[in-house]
């Protein structure tokens, strides 16, 4: 127990409500509750407390509130509460402060400066539940002109995945989160004709049934893949880097690395896992074409190969030399993505706002003639079917959601995600919490979230008269800003409202 | 795709386990040539010739679905590109000459020969299979190579290593044997072996000097069992080289010097809570 820190949160109970019925001890995996026998109450150690609300929710009378904790540093700008206590921590171990989730710093947030158009009278807005509204959409590369022969249209070979919407799961590890929420995004992504990303941690042998909807991931550390891991996918992706942590690698501790993770890993149990900052094999554009191809003849180029990075100051000239080196897919995470373990001072500080990394990273490759050679596909800070629209608009042709898929299977955001404790049985290994996650029930919240996602975008669709989600993919006339300076409108290519 | 290749595969609809295939690679594209080979083992070729290899990438590597295809032989003459053998999972491949950067990179299984030299990243990730090399190799050798239940990853060089050799390494072994040729040569001046290193081992014939090792890395003698595998693994050297008469002289197991892992857990203080 580290004496110097006050405890972030209080927990309010209602002794007239509390029956001692102890769920909320049972319920606590960060070991807040005891219950003092002698004389029948609940005991709380309020240090240990990080709001995951699941006592409260789970409470059957309603006995708890979880607070902010009132009582805290004299208020001072430059000196916040979490400044001080992160550096005392730091001064008690001389570590590095690692944290989970994205960032939730204020920086920008470009979604809510920007505003979609409608139709009214001159051209009429159409109702989706009365005429049908095409959401499918295509990644790979695409033609650069059409070709006929003998009046056929002739299509070149480059293959393409197809989605019944554009969103997608994004990278999350078996051993980042437990097995059940695992299962329960591809099983959710496989029925309602999308994709899910099983990351850098294997693909357990009994999912690959789901393999037409799996992006299966090839990064630093290549844990667990093999040449049937990439023919069993529909699609293979090169991850670089990652919007919470650009430019650094990852390690899933020996302790997490249990029997079933050592077998997807394919590594021995107990055994750090280490993912180094680098491909090792990749300094340079002309090695990241050498593995894109590798990986192209390994699946006899039958698949798209997708290649992610973090959204990065030179992102659009990076992206260039991406499409060019032969990725049909490129990723870009954004400074908002999420991660289940990153150094908080990089996640904090390191990268840049995906809406102003899209915008730029398209008009790049429109304006060097190579926009169709790849799709586009943004991530880091989606939050609502709003965003995704906007992002579309602005060029990406779908969306990778992490977070809100895990707010689907219960997530609070508590951002504890590195610990290992996840109360709400996601981002665990931990056998009495794994079960807290029922992959039936997690399985159709994630169907759910995006049927309500995808009727919505049909709605922003139908208000600007427009039946079909390609007529929107570039279309930035759809947008316009507000609150923004010049220099944002520009790189963002949009309009002011009002103008 | 040559004339003479293109003809083969029509001609012909099935072919025997052991006959010699010999392919012309003289100006055709990597793509075209991995394509061909390909499409005869699906007829049934399993033995491979290739003349006139100059730079084509991942021989090896688009085989996946083909039946024994740890049945497969292929043997370059010439100079094949890199990325030999990536994600191979089976087939041996023997070079007659030189080889390029990220020979086995990623590789499950099979084995490659290299008659000559290597250059970078040989063994990157490599999970199983064997790799001899002759000759000497380039920077980044056997770098993050893993080990998984019954597979260990070997690779033996006959010659000497550059720089970052072994890094991150987490399991498999690597034999240095260090100019076989000679018999008491000085281990070359290559810096930062096996930095970040959490499992495997590295063998060098010769004496090792702390300045050229990464902070995680101890310096001990083999063990027995360890140097049953030597034995076997310069056995076999010997064997796909046709050195029998240097082995006696190799097999010395005082000049050997092995450098493994301190701890599995490099990074287990790096952190606070």
């Amino acid at each position: 127990m580290l004496t110097s820190l006050l405890p972030e949160f209080t927990v309010d109970r209602d002794e007239g409500r509390c029956i001692q019925c102890r769920v909320c001890e049972r319920q606590c995996s960060f070991d807040v509750f005891g219950y003092d026998a002698d004389h029948n109450v609940m005991v709380h150690r309020e240090e240990n407390c990080v709001a995951c609300q699941r006592c409260a929710v789970l409470c059957p009378t309603n006995a708890l509130v979880i607070k902010n904790n009132e009582y805290t540093y004299k208020p001072n700008a430059n000196w916040t509460r979490e400044y001080i206590q992160d550096l005392k921590k730091q001064a008690e171990t001389g570590g590095v402060l690692l944290t989970g989730m994205g960032c939730d710093k204020p920086h920008k947030i470009y979604w809510d400066h920007i505003l979609i158009n409608a139709s009214q009278v001159t051209n009429p807005s159409i109702d989706p539940l009365r005429e049908p509204m095409e959401l499918r959409t295509y990644l790979g590369r695409k033609p650069d002109h059409l070709e006929f022969r003998d009046g056929e249209l002739e299509l070149p070979d480059y293959p393409n995945v197809v989605l019944s919407t554009p969103i997608m799961f994004g990278a999350m590890s078996y051993g980042a989160i437990s097995y059940n929420s695992f299962q329960s995004l591809a099983r959710a992504a496989f029925d309602y004709g999308t994709l899910f990303n099983t990351g850098e941690g294997g693909w357990p042998k009994e999912l690959r049934k789901y393999g037409k909807a799996t992006i299966v991931q090839c990064a630093s550390g290549r844990f667990g893949l093999d040449l049937e891991y990439f023919n069993d996918a529909a699609m293979v992706e090169i991850k670089i880097g990652q919007g919470a942590k650009p430019g650094i690698g990852g390690h899933l501790p020996g302790e997490k690395v249990s029997e079933h993770i050592s077998l997807t890993r394919m590594i021995p149990e107990g055994s750090d896992a280490i993912s180094p900052a680098p491909h090792h094999d990749i300094y340079s554009i002309e090695d990241l074409h050498m593995l894109i191809h590798a990986l192209k003849e390994a699946v006899d180029y039958k698949k798209p190969v997708s290649v992610k990075i973090s959204a990065v100051h030179n992102a659009p000239a990076i992206a260039s030399g991406m499409v060019r080196a032969g990725a049909d897919i490129i990723v870009l995470d954004g400074l908002r993505g999420g991660t289940g373990a990153a150094p908080k001072i990089l996640r904090d500080n390191v990268g840049i706002p995906i809406e102003l990394a899209l915008a730029a990273v398209d008009t790049r490759l429109r304006n060097e003639g190579i926009r169709n050679w790849a799709s586009l596909v943004v991530s880091g800070g989606i939050r609502n079917s709003a965003d995704i629209f906007k992002a579309i608009a602005l060029g990406a042709d779908a969306v990778y959601i992490g977070t809100p898929a895990l707010m689907a299977l219960g997530c609070t955001v508590c951002q504890k995600c590195y610990t290992g404790k996840c109360a709400w049985g996601i981002t665990t290994q931990d056998p009495y919490l794994t079960k807290r996650v029922n992959p039936e029930i997690g399985t159709q919240n994630l169907k759910n979230l995006l049927r309500a996602w995808s009727l919505e975008i049909k709605e922003l669709l139908g208000c600007g008269g427009i039946n079909s989600i390609e007529s929107v993919r570039g279309n930035r006339l759809q947008l316009r800003g507000i609150g923004l300076e010049d220099w944002e409108l520009d790189t963002l290519g949009i309009r002011g409202a009002g103008q | 795709m040559s004339a003479s290749t293109a003809q083969v595969s029509k001609t012909r609809t099935r072919y025997s386990a052991t006959q010699w295939v010999k392919l012309d690679a003289q100006g055709v594209y990597y793509k075209d040539l991995n394509r061909e080979i390909r499409s005869l083992a699906l007829k049934g070729a399993r033995r491979f010739e290739i003349r006139n290899v100059f730079g084509q990438r991942y021989l090896g590597t688009n085989l996946w679905g083909i039946e024994d295809r740890d049945k497969i032989q292929i043997r370059v003459y010439g100079t094949p590109g890199s990325d030999m053998g990536a994600f191979m999972d089976g087939p041996m491949i023997e070079v007659f000459g030189n080889a390029q950067d990220a020979t086995g990179n990623t590789m499950n299984c099979g084995k490659v020969v290299i008659h000559g030299s290597a250059g970078d990243v040989l063994g990157y990730g490599m999970r199983g299979g064997e790799i001899y090399v002759r000759g000497n190799v380039g920077y980044r050798v056997g770098i993050h190579m893993k080990e998984y239940m019954d597979k260990i990853p070997t690779v033996v060089i006959g010659g000497n290593m550059q720089d970052f050799f072994g890094e991150y390494m987490a399991g498999g072994r690597i034999i240095v044997l260090n100019k076989f040729f000679e018999d008491n040569p000085p281990v070359r001046q290559s810096y930062f072996i096996g930095t970040g290193m959490h499992g495997g081992a590295i063998f060098i014939r010769g004496d090792v000097d702390l300045n050229q090792i990464g902070a995680e890395v101890g310096v001990e003698d083999p063990t027995d069992s360890e140097w049953k595998a030597i034995e076997k693994y310069v056995h076999n050297f010997c064997r796909v080289f046709d050195l029998e008469a240097k082995k006696a002289k190799l097999l010395k197991r005082h000049k050997f010097t092995k450098l493994f892992a301190k701890s599995s857990r490099p990074y287990g203080r790096l952190y606070a809570y």
